[in-house]
């Protein structure tokens, strides 16, 4: 029974307490960052090797109205994940997925990618998701914190969220939740949606259009006119041989 | 907090001002989401959109400092159209009582007023009484000198226009918010009002909540479910401190300080606990005398006896009318009036205003004691950029502190919930609990005190002081214990046994307590109920989310206050549907009722607001400082030449010091005309001493930034992300732009102000991230409380040609 998120952001209040958990949990190192030149809340910039989970901030003035819209950024495990299909054509085992959770993981494996087999993991993404360790070459993403998951908790970041942005449980049951959630924030948010709910497993409600939240926040904005479907059949192109 | 977290929930509207509740109590909005998800409005009145804001259905932003202008408005709104809940204002609140002819107001000063001393004679407030000694009353509200009338003609000046020109809000934006929340003046209807420092951190801080009180007291929203005045207090258990009285004023059980006019206990006890001669009254305070005496007990010990007046004389006392708070501590300290002390749990060199003044006053000690986790810029002040440490005689000592997850005790929350939390792990190397550290100074000083003498051993070493460090039993000693075997209410309790409640305490020197409001928080037969988990409710209680038995709350386990205003005459709920108490079978169920009393109507009840002397809900509030009603004054610092109320510019009783450092621009300095307010952060406590040095919360919020809107930003040539310097009339700070449509510029007195914002929580001992941003804020405070203006002062803003402060 593969588990899900429901991420509604009505509820997100930005707190970042999920991106910090997750590195907590992780132990990942701190980034240097700054303002200079930049001048936002958001910190890091972007997701990176030490950052699985990244809340993004877009503010826009809607005629006179501000609209501040929170988007708590992770890696979607996809149903069909792009990644592995691409991976799996370089180095197999490098992207795997634990059937029983529905978590995508990288592995040790990944290391064996060159920087270049790298960079073709992530375009394939169409959230723009893989990112990888300078240093070790180790490819690096959300783990859905699968080992908490299968002693019988919950992932970091839904465990510390205060306001129930986060939701986490049996696929089925976070479509349903889904679906309601849904339905009761269409009366204020005439926008409102799910973000590719049947091919991701980390759900997405937003309550305003995808553009005002995040480049990458649905699959079928990526930049381009490509389709969705013209995106993965981007994935069928000649087998690249492995570098001894 | 009059309720507490989890009643928010039970709101139908609710109004979030002065305060960033999103962003500095994350897990309050849990609850206010949850108010949302049954249909209630969240409303954000705020000077900058935040977090919160986001969250809510609207946001209005006003100019900081406007806040009594703008529910000003409100109050008149309620008047004018009649939306105040006619029964309870007449039975519950002090509408109806007559005031003495002493009592007026003219051109923003009140009657009293010594320009000389710069106070009122409060005398003059005082309401008109009967043979008895007690106010005159006209249920009716129509005599002239009725609170009721007296109220109407005070906030007839706040009409829509004025209020607009003040604040900077639209008319339009006025009336919704208006409109909005005094729809819940109906019974069966509650507004919450979540509040924090953006009300307290004014000269006018403390008439800020006075205003909101008569709002909510007008709307029948004080002792419900849903409703109440909701301070939102901080994360370093601010609660708890206020509680067992950490501020100068006040001792444990928010009793005064003893000052040098009441040199004995009896002078103390006739000064301090307030008579009424009315029946109705239940003029709670009237037994300050047992908390009192009990207190003194506990401090003294055997030493303590009815005879001696229970040690009162070893007490200190202070001057007076004189005031020992920061402003005026480190003035002296400037003054070179202070040689040492102990600075702990807080970094002032960051947080207290005129940063740069009171770093060199700093300077003058002799010697200082801190304790913190890391160094700070109040333990390392001594090193400080530009300064020679060869130059500071400061003997500084670091004593290594334990942390918070390192020390087991109870933290109070907002809602008066006293939560036990636990040890996770023990303190490293040679780090302490504070309560370690206090236990092994006063061993130490009192041997010496007893191997040397000294001038006054006595209120040393006739303390009752633990030798050593036991959170349960200091527990156990705030709850309190008899004296001697005692016999309450037909039981038995041994000498040493904990008292049930602070119904048990006397003044006999039967018991000790170093906290009255305490009392009945570890008891015989509860044991230590800040521990207790349990999710137990009756239906009653669980409609409304009162968990009585999850931890325990002041006072008695009373989870919402004044909660005998929830009720009619004859006991029955005003609104059914989220009852808080209820008169059945000849007792009340649910909540802890607020006296247990018959209903009114038996004859026997009492008036529900049971700590203030005459009983009612004070709409008239003659015990303030700066008036019985609150009146718009503009910030000490403000852009505009005059006030639209009156002819009273500013405060005329806000408190100042007044060094060459204490500089203060003009009322609308050209030179000064942009507002500035300062506030917290989410990832970063306070004066970031403590945050700052943990990596991924500086990974999150990395420099000190100023928010300012587009407009601003394109009038001085900023992009976003540039360097930028902000000056006040006192210092200049090193920023980095964030420029912002969540910054508004708003039309005040006829034409464009800007406001911007900025943190306080970068520090120079955490290189590049900036330093205190209360370099540019000035010592001025309320009249009552001596909390400084943080949130409103004038700057300006340049771009910057090079930084020093924060790296690029």
């Amino acid at each position: 029974m593969p588990k899900s998120f429901l991420i509604d952001t009505s509820r997100c209040t930005a707190c970042r307490g999920c991106q910090i958990a997750c590195k907590e949990w992780h132990e990942l190192p701190a980034n240097k960052t700054t303002q200079y030149g930049w001048g936002s809340h958001q910190n890091p910039q972007d997701l990176n090797a030490n950052n699985y989970k990244l809340v993004r901030f877009s503010e826009h003035l809607d005629g006179d109205v501000i609209r501040w819209n929170f988007f708590p950024d992770q890696c979607r495990h996809c149903v069909e994940p792009p990644c592995k299909d691409m991976a799996d054509m370089i180095v197999e085992g490098a992207v795997v997925r634990d059937d029983k959770t529905g978590a995508v993981l990288f592995t040790e494996a990944s290391v064996k990618l060159s920087e270049a087999d790298f960079e073709e993991v992530r375009m394939a993404c169409p959230y723009d998701i893989p990112r990888r360790n300078e240093n070790s070459g180790l490819m690096s993403k959300c783990t859905m914190c699968n080992e908490r998951i299968h002693s019988g908790l919950q992932p970091a970041c839904v465990k510390v969220c205060p306001t129930g942005t986060m939701q986490f449980g049996e696929r089925e049951d976070m479509l349903k939740l889904a679906e309601a959630r849904l339905e009761s924030l269409k009366k204020d948010w005439p926008e409102a949606m799910l973000a590719d709910p049947y091919d991701v497993n980390v759900i997405y409600l937003l309550i305003d259009t995808p553009e005002n939240y995040h480049e990458r926040s649905v699959a079928a904005n990526t930049a381009g006119p490509m389709s969705k479907k013209q995106f993965f059949a981007t994935l069928t192109r000649p087998f690249r041989a492995m570098k001894a | 907090m009059t309720n507490h977290w989890i009643d928010i929930k039970n709101a139908d509207s609710i109004l979030i001002m002065g305060s960033n509740a999103a962003e500095h109590h994350p897990i309050s909005f849990k609850w206010v989401l949850q108010a949302k998800d049954k249909g209630a409005t969240v409303m954000h009145v705020d000077p900058k959109f935040s977090r919160t804001s986001a969250r809510s259905d609207f946001h209005v932003p006003l100019r900081s400092g406007t806040d009594i202008a703008f529910l000003g408005g409100m109050i008149k709104y309620i008047l004018d159209n009649e939306l105040f809940f006619k029964e309870y204002v007449t039975e519950y609140t002090n509408a109806s009582l007559i005031v003495g002819e002493g009592y007026g107001f003219k051109d923003g000063l009140f009657t009293g007023y010594d320009p000389k001393t710069r106070s009122y004679d409060k005398s003059r407030w005082g309401f008109e009484l009967d043979g008895n000694g007690v106010p005159k009353r006209d249920k009716s509200l129509q005599h002239p000198r009725c609170v009721h009338q007296l109220m109407k003609k005070h906030y007839s000046r706040y009409g829509i226009d004025a209020v607009s020109a003040t604040t900077g809000v639209s008319a339009e934006n006025l009336l919704k918010v208006y409109k909005t929340f005094t729809a819940t003046g109906k019974r069966d209807k509650a507004g919450t009002i979540m509040y924090a420092l953006g009300w307290t951190q004014h000269t006018v801080g403390v008439q800020n909540i006075r205003s909101a009180g008569i709002i909510q007291l007008l709307l029948g929203n004080i002792g419900v479910a849903g409703g109440g005045i909701n301070a939102l207090r901080g994360e370093p258990n601010v609660q708890g401190s206020t509680d067992h009285t950490l501020l100068y004023h006040i001792i444990p059980g928010y009793m005064a300080m003893p000052n040098n006019e009441w040199q004995t206990y009896d002078d103390y006890v006739k000064a301090n606990t307030p008579v009424s001669n009315d029946p109705m009254s239940a003029n709670w305070w009237k037994n300050k005398p047992k908390y009192f005496a009990s207190l003194l007990k506990a401090w003294f010990g055997e030493n303590a006896t009815p005879e001696n007046g229970f040690c009162y004389e070893y007490l200190p006392k202070i001057e007076k009318g004189e005031d020992y708070s920061y402003m005026y501590l480190f003035d002296r300290m400037y003054e070179k009036k202070i040689r040492g002390g102990i600075i702990i749990g807080l970094n002032p060199m960051n947080s207290v205003p005129n940063s740069n003044k009171v770093r060199k006053a700093l300077d003058n000690l002799d010697w200082l004691v801190t304790s913190e986790l890391h160094h700070s810029e109040t333990t390392d002040n001594w090193q400080r950029p530009g300064v020679d440490p060869k130059s500071v005689k400061t003997e500084v000592f670091l004593l290594p502190s334990a942390h918070r997850l390192e020390k087991e005790g109870s933290v109070t929350n907002s809602g008066r919930w006293l939560l036990w939390h636990y040890k996770a792990i023990e303190p490293a190397f040679e780090a302490r609990s504070f309560g370690d550290m206090f236990t092994g100074f006063m061993k130490r000083v009192r041997e010496l005190y007893r191997e040397e003498g000294g001038t006054l051993p006595e209120p040393v070493l006739k303390l009752d002081y633990p030798e050593t460090y036991d959170p349960e039993s200091l527990c156990a000693l705030i709850n309190g214990r008899f004296t001697r075997d005692t016999v309450v209410k037909g039981k038995t309790y041994r000498k040493g046994q904990l008292v049930p409640s602070f119904t048990a305490l006397t003044d006999d020197g039967s018991t000790s307590s170093l906290n009255w409001l305490y009392a009945g928080s570890y008891t015989e037969e509860g044991g230590n109920k800040a521990k207790r988990r349990s999710t137990k409710q009756t239906p009653m209680q669980k409609n409304i989310g009162l968990f009585p038995n999850w931890a325990w709350c002041w006072p008695v386990n009373r989870r919402i206050l004044y909660n005998r205003a929830s009720v009619d005459l004859n006991g029955k709920p005003y609104n059914p549907e989220k009852a808080v108490i209820e008169w059945k079978n000849g007792k009340w169920v649910g909540d802890v009722p607020d006296g247990g009393w018959p209903p009114m109507a038996t004859g026997k009840g009492r008036y529900p607001f049971i700590m203030s002397k005459h009983g009612f809900g004070q709409i008239y509030g003659p015990g303030r400082q700066d008036g019985p009603f609150s009146e718009h004054y503009e910030p000490v610092e403000t852009p505009v030449a005059r006030n639209m109320f009156s002819q009273q510019l500013n405060s005329p009783v806000y408190k100042f010091v007044s060094s060459e450092m204490d500089k203060l621009s003009a009322p609308a300095d050209p030179n000064f005309p942009i507002v500035l307010t300062t506030y917290s952060l989410t990832e970063h406590w306070c004066g970031g001493g403590e945050t700052r040095n943990i990596p991924n919360l500086l990974e999150a919020e990395p420099q000190l930034y100023v928010e300012m809107s587009p407009e601003l930003a394109g009038e001085k040539g900023i992009a976003n992300g540039d360097g930028v310097i902000v000056e006040s009339a006192r210092g200049r700070v090193e920023a980095i732009a964030m420029v912002t449509v969540r910054m508004r510029p708003l039309r005040v007195h006829g034409r464009i102000i800007h406001e911007i914002g900025m943190p306080f929580c970068f520090g120079w001992t955490t290189p590049g991230t900036g330093d205190a941003t209360n370099r540019l804020t000035p010592s001025v405070g309320d009249p009552n409380t001596t909390i400084p203006e943080y949130k409103a002062c004038c700057v300006n803003v340049r771009k910057a040609d090079r930084l020093t402060e924060l790296a690029t």
